[in-house]
Parts: structure tokens; sequence; C-alpha cells
């Protein structure tokens, strides 16, 4: 199906990517809603001699993605909010010893057993930690069934660029809606791991570890961290705007949200009030420049989430209280309507709004 | 004169962290016996556990991989599925295989993953200061059963050996001791089996070795190895508990 | 004729060897090494059978056993 276009679902389209990224080994554990993806996986890893396998818990197939990222495998997990959370422990592992990988999370309800419906409220546990620890992930952030597809591709050069584990963070309607995606032809990037163990034959012999009892080692270890986010944060900013240069209200929303949004940003232009809109395509790196760019000439911002507001602090700190940050989310699976971010629109450009 | 013992070549020249009289430094020269005498150091990779053997990739020779407590079987089964040619084993105490790690060797063992595991059983958490493990005697004094170690509450200790071979996957276990001589040499037999399972692509395989604590337990070290067979062996029997019979002769 | 050599800077002291031995020839030294233990000698060599017991329980692989 190379160059042609397929009609795909989110999480089947994550599983291609990933095989034509020669993904060599995929670890997880069932839960709605991305349980396509272990199951497009079941099929096609074997169909290419590489390896499914189904884990005992998210925890387990955490761990096996450090023991087989160690040996210097493409290696992929996936899960939803629940189960991601049971990964925190595993992850920050894989970032403290620097192995690369792929983490999917597509976002359900939470917090606890939450729902199974959409949502964005991992945003904070994606792009500030999760787990213990000075770390970061890598943080992808799809909005269309095309992009989970080129960004899955990415996702793995990034890993293996940069030693670290990237996150792909969807959502349960990417996740389960069906669009047509192409597949270019992918060159992986052919990145040397002289640091995996793969049995110390003709080297000296490879610890993959992220102990480090002494005080000195272990603050070195941590500078030369955050020396590598400094310049994952310097090169690998990605973002999509939609008239956002001459915007009034600038809109920013990521992932499914932003297709919303931009619905509502067109009517406002229809009915001739400047609106805008800026997606963060990387969470993590965050777009903090092209936010703060963008909103010189606004007179106010609106980010719209489907959380409580999370990445909205985030926009805050780029605009440094320079212009007003407004905030619309709706939560546990509800999504709203163009027309409700509509209406936000116009109550932040202080617009009468018929209630 | 000729040198009839010395160190073995798997195993690296350092003075290791362990408390004077712990058998863990038994335990990891006999491993690293079997590795120079099946002539694998270049083709294994060690998984390093949580616990007093947290630092165990600085003992041998081969290339290792340091996991998360509890978690080594599924770090191992990563490795083995992505290198299949490769010899894994974990090394994991009490703690982190019998408590926190209980999921992970069970399933792992149940997969029958080409795995082997080196289990430490000393009755006790080393590295945090001499508290109640699973394997924990009933009545025996520990920092958080003060009083000894009342079943009715805290449970009884745990035979990992005996409820993993229960299950088909695994090919070979057996259970040691490391301390006297002829102990010492029945249990290098054992790891040797254990490994030579997976060469042999039977099954898993695992060895619960009973080791010491002087210091946690309070005893000259001398006196801990007593103990091991006053106390230990009658709750935890020797023995193999499954043998494959392709390897069963050497 | 036999020989047993320590690596007496790696020696914890701990008696397994002394406890072990057939011979009984083995005793912590008075004076201590580098960690501060009496390590682990042999006053009288030439009782020495070369059986290496001593040198499988050693914990620290302190002993090098020469026949």
């Amino acid at each position: 199906m190379l160059g042609e276009k397929v009609l795909m679902k989110g999480n089947e389209a994550i599983g291609e990517a990933a095989i034509r990224a020669g993904c060599q080994l995929y670890f997880a554990y069932p839960i709605t809603p991305q349980s396509e993806l272990p199951q497009y996986l079941a099929r096609r890893m074997p169909e290419e001699g590489r390896v499914f396998l189904q884990a005992e818990s998210e925890i387990a197939a955490i761990n096996m993605v450090y023991g087989a990222a160690g040996t210097g495998a493409r290696v992929m997990t996936s899960s939803s909010s629940p189960g991601i959370s049971l990964k925190q422990e595993g992850i920050s592992y894989i970032a403290g010893a620097e192995l690369p990988c792929v983490i999917v999370n597509i976002v359900r309800g939470g917090p606890g057993l939450g729902g199974i419906q959409p949502a964005q409220s991992d945003y904070f546990q994606a792009t500030k930690g999760g787990g213990h620890g000075d770390y970061r992930l890598i943080v992808l952030a799809p909005a269309s069934v095309q992009e989970m597809v080129d960004l899955t591709i990415l996702a793995f050069d990034l890993a293996d660029k940069y030693r670290n584990p990237v996150m792909i963070l969807g959502d349960g309607v990417l996740g389960q809606m069906m669009e047509p995606v192409e597949f270019k032809a992918v060159e992986p990037a052919n990145i040397p791991k002289p640091w995996a163990t793969t049995g110390r034959k003709g080297r000296e012999k490879n610890i993959v570890n992220s102990l480090y009892l002494d005080p000195s080692r272990l603050e070195e270890h941590n500078r030369h961290l955050q020396e590598k986010y400094k310049q994952i944060a310097e090169n690998e900013v990605r973002y999509d705007s939609y008239r956002s240069e001459d915007a009034e209200v600038l809109v920013v929303a990521y992932g499914i949200t932003a297709r919303i949004a931009r619905t509502a940003v067109e009517m406002a232009r229809a009915d001739g009030l400047a609106a805008g809109l800026l997606r963060p395509i990387t969470l993590f790196p965050f777009p903090a420049d092209a936010i703060a760019q963008a909103a010189e000439g606004a007179e106010a911002l609106l980010t719209v989430e489907l959380s409580a507001g999370q990445m909205v602090e985030d926009v805050r700190l780029a605009v440094n209280g320079k212009k007003p940050v407004y905030f619309y989310g709706r939560t546990g699976g509800m999504m709203p309507t163009p027309e409700e971010v509509y209406r936000e629109i116009l109550k932040v450009a202080g617009k009468e709004v018929a209630e | 004169m000729k040198v009839v013992f010395e160190r073995p070549r798997a195993l690296s020249d350092v003075t290791s962290h362990y408390c004077p009289g712990c058998t863990h430094g038994i335990i990891h020269r006999l491993v690293a016996e079997v590795i120079d005498e099946l002539g694998i150091l270049e083709r294994t990779i060690g998984v390093a556990s949580v616990g007093c053997s947290v630092l165990a990739y600085n003992y041998l020779e081969c290339d290792w991989q340091q996991a998360a407590h509890g978690r080594a079987p599924a770090v191992a089964t990563g490795i083995k599925r992505s290198l299949p040619d490769r010899v894994v084993f974990t090394y994991q105490g009490d703690g982190d295989l019998a408590s926190i790690g209980t999921a992970e060797i069970v399933h792992a063992a149940n997969r029958g993953e080409r795995l082997t595991v080196i289990y430490v059983n000393n009755a006790i958490y080393g590295m945090t200061g001499g508290q109640m493990a699973p394997t924990t005697l009933e009545g025996q004094v520990t920092a958080t059963t003060p009083l000894g170690r009342d079943v009715s509450r805290a449970g009884h200790p745990m035979r990992m050996a005996e409820m993993l071979a229960t299950l088909p996957g695994v090919s070979y276990l057996a259970r040691v001791a490391v301390n006297k001589p002829a102990n010492i040499m029945r249990a290098k037999k054992a790891i040797k089996q254990a490994f030579m399972v997976q060469i042999d692509d039977l099954g898993f395989g695992m060895v619960e070795i009973l080791s010491t604590c002087p210091t946690n337990w309070g005893l000259h070290p001398v006196k801990a190895l007593e103990w091991v067979d006053e106390a230990m062996v009658p709750y935890y029997p020797l023995g193999e508990f499954k043998v494959p019979g392709e390897v069963k002769e050497e | 004729m036999a020989r047993v050599e320590f690596n007496v800077d790696r020696c914890k002291g701990c008696e397994l060897c002394t406890a072990f031995c057939p011979q009984k020839i083995i005793k912590l030294a008075e004076g201590i090494n580098k960690m501060g233990y009496h390590p682990a000698a042999v006053e009288e060599m030439d009782k020495c059978t070369g059986c290496a017991i001593c040198a499988r329980v050693c914990p620290d692989c302190v002993i090098t056993v020469y026949k």
C-alpha cells in the first residue's frame, strides 16, 4: 500500500507506521480505547517476523520495553491513561537510563478509572514528568490519522537521535476514527548504538543503568540530561497555525480539539471576527516562542482543551502576562461543539453573546 | 605447583560492597564459574535487581542491565525476545522476586521464557536494614516484626520454588544452599543446569539459593551458616523440583 | 606440597575459611588490612593439602590455591 491512500482507524495506523519505522518489538496490555493497536500488531508483527507480546501488566510491558530498548532494538508500547499511570515507574527508569523507545497514550477521561471516552487530561503527566525525578519525554500530539502515521515514524527517529523516550499523545477520538492515510517510503534514521547490551564480544562490557549512588555523579548525569532537553527544545519544536498572523483572538489547542477549534475559527472569520489558531504538534518541547510571537498582535488568547485546564498553564508562561489568556475545557469524555468554542471566542473578544 | 583454584575470569577483580561473610559473594563466584565453564561470557547479559545485589553489574564481566525493583524478569524478557541467541539471566533477592516482583516472575516462568533466574533467599531485607521479607520465617525477629513474624497477621513465608514448579513453562527448578562446601558444589551444579536449559532452548530455569545475612540476622558469619541448616532448610527443603530429562545428566 | 595465597587487602575477616579448613591451619592475623579487618592467614603452610575448601567457601574470592 506504499504511496496509495488507504482508509484506516487511528489506532491501527499507528501500528502500521511503527512497522514501517522498523519497530522490532511491541509489548502491551489491552485497555480501551486503544485495543485496536495491540490487536492489529498481534497479527502484523509475526507476519513481519517481529515480536508481539501481550504482557501480564502495563508495568511488565514497559519493563520489557526497557530490556529490548537496551539491546538497541526499536521498540514500542501503547496504553491508555490508567495504564500509562502504571507505566510511570518504568518510564522514569527509561528516561534515566537514556533508552530510546516509543510510548503511545490514547488518552481517556480520569482521574481514577474515569471513563473510556476521549480526553486530554494527561497533559501534565506527559509533559511535566509523571514519574519521579527530573526528566522529560518528547511528546507528539497528532490531530489526524495521517499525522498519527507521520508522527509515529518521526517518534522512532527522535527517540534514537536523542536516546530518549517519545510519547505519542492521542485521544480516543483519533484512535477510533477512520481517515484516508498515505504511507510514504520510510528511511528510518540509522543511528549507531554502541551503548547497547548485546553481549560484550569484541568490546568492554556495557551497562544499562540509572543508578548513581555518588551524589556528584548523579548531579553530573542530571546536568547532562538537562543539556539534552535544552537541545531538544532548540531543535524539535513543531506547530501548525491557521490564520494566526492577524488574529485578534488567538486560539491555542492541540489534537482533536484543534480540529474543533479550527471550525470555530472559520465561523468567527465568516462573521468578520479575526480569530486564528495555533496548534502545538510537540507538547514537549512546547512552542512557547511561536505562541508569544503570535500573541503580540492579539487582544486575547483562548486555550481549549479536553481537560480542566492543563496546557493553558504553558500558554500563560509563554505569554508571560502580556495578554489575557482564557480557558475553555470539557472533561469526562464530553466534547465541545464548534458552536460552543465560537461562543467562547466571542466572549473573549468582548462581544455580546446570547445565552 | 600449578593453580588449582583461582578467581574465575567472569568475576570482576574488585572488592564487593557485601558485608563480611555474606554469601552473595559465593553465589556471584559460582555464576561466574558457570559462565566460564560454558564459555558464554561474550554472549551473556545479566539483569541486576534492587536490593543488596543492586550493584551486581560491577561484579560480573558480562553486559548488564539494571532493572527496577521486581521487574528483572520483564526486563530480561525484553532482552531475550530481542536477542534470542544470547544468554540472559536475572539475579534477584527475595524482596525483589517474592514480594514486589511476584507478577513478573510468575508470568515469565509461565511463558517459559528462555531465562535463567538466580533467586537469593536470605529470609530478610538486607539493603534497607533488616525488615521482614516474604520469606521471613515464622517467629523470626526483624526490624518490622520486632516480636517475631506472626503468620496470622503477616502471612506465611513463601516457598517460591514449590509455587513456580507447578507451571508448565518451567524446565528446571531447584533449591540449594551455600552454607557448606558440599552444598556449594551442589549449588554450582544447579546453576549450571539452569543455564543449560536456556542454552538448549528447553524453557525457564531457576535456582533458589538459601543465603545468609549475618549483619541483619545478628549472627557471626559462621553461626549464620549453621542457622541456614537449623531454621531455613526445615521450611525450605533442598532439592530439584523440576528437571527436564534431556539435561539431567552432565 | 600445596600452598594457599591470600589477597590480604580483599579479606573481610569473616572466618568462613577458618571454620571449614580440614587442617585447621587458617587463623585471623593480629594485624589489620587496609579495610581495617584482621585478615585470614596460614602459619603452618606445610600442613596445607591444597583441598581448596577455604577458597570455595570464601565469599570474597580472596584465596588462590596451588598444588
